[in-house]
């Protein structure tokens, strides 16, 4: 399994917003555990996508030259859940991009229903200091191929 | 120009929400680490939400000086900061209470330079309070 909790980029605003697209799918194994006849897709695995979308508009303000690693999320709210089939949207708005790090709010809906909000922190480390074992780790926002997910839209019909 | 209340009133408001902390437990002596629970990531936490509520820049390094503590920074020797390290303290720190420090400097208590009291009163310094 690869650590892609976004499924697409739909809309990139350089320096101040993203939206991505996170469809919910029966196909993913940790559904059927969680819970065992009632999947929902896990709340960290949503915050994860969401950290995944702020992390790629934060990276791409300082042009990826930093590392970004989710830091801390001193706020985050559920307000319901999502299903197999459900496709999520998450909103990310940039507040506050430094040479250390950012600060992201992150909406997650699905249709018009509100499913959470966060607020999440990141921090930048260099390359050097993350170490070849260390840029490996989960908890870095993105490595390259995860901007793949910037390109994916071309694949069907040509557009984006 | 805000007054000293007005600030406390505002750091507080800034620390509950950056270490989710209740109001009562910021008091002007509390220090971040020890008392609030703060750990290293939320240093740059507080200063993003400091810029944003004050409305000011504060450049990296001038509220939080980093590695003072460090063991090749040569202020430390025998798990204590030497004189030279304190005098850098005064430079880099000069609203916190480094006298008092100076008493027992050992390099675990250098958290508690970190205290409400510091932020208030560098912040008061800053916005000419």
């Amino acid at each position: 399994m690869r650590w892609f909790w976004i499924d697409r980029i739909i809309e990139f605003h350089s320096g101040k917003s993203a939206k991505a697209i996170k469809n919910v799918s029966l196909a993913e194994e940790h559904l059927h555990d969680h819970y065992p006849g009632f999947p929902v897709m896990p709340g960290s695995l949503m915050i994860e996508g969401m950290a995944q979308t702020g992390g790629i508009l934060l990276g791409e303000s300082h042009g990826f030259k930093h590392v970004v690693i989710l830091a801390k999320i001193p706020k985050v709210v559920f307000h319901s859940w999502a299903c197999p089939g459900d496709q999520l949207v998450y909103s990310a708005e940039l507040l506050d991009a430094r040479e250390e790090g950012g600060m992201t709010a992150v909406r997650a809906t699905c249709g018009d229903r509100l499913v959470a909000e966060a607020e999440i922190f990141f921090a930048h480390v260099d390359k050097s200091e993350a170490g070849p074992a260390g840029a490996k780790q989960k908890n870095f926002v993105f490595e390259l191929g995860l901007l793949d997910v910037l390109d994916v839209g071309k694949a069907g019909d040509g557009t984006k | 120009m805000p007054s000293r209340d007005e600030i406390f009133e505002k750091v507080r408001e800034t620390l509950v929400d950056a270490l989710g902390v209740d109001d009562d437990e910021v008091t002007s002596a509390a220090t971040l680490i020890g008392d609030l629970g703060a750990e290293s990531i939320d240093f740059l936490d507080i200063v993003f939400r400091l810029e944003k509520n004050f409305d000011i820049k504060i450049p990296r390094g001038e509220l939080f000086p980093e590695n003072i503590a460090s063991a090749d920074s040569g202020f430390v020797a025998a798990g204590k900061i030497t004189d030279a390290g304190l005098a850098e303290l005064r430079t880099r720190m000069p609203h916190a209470d480094i006298e008092k420090f100076a008493a027992d400097p050992r390099v675990e208590r250098m958290s508690d330079l970190f205290t409400v009291d510091m932020i208030c009163k560098f912040l008061a310094a800053k916005l000419g309070a």
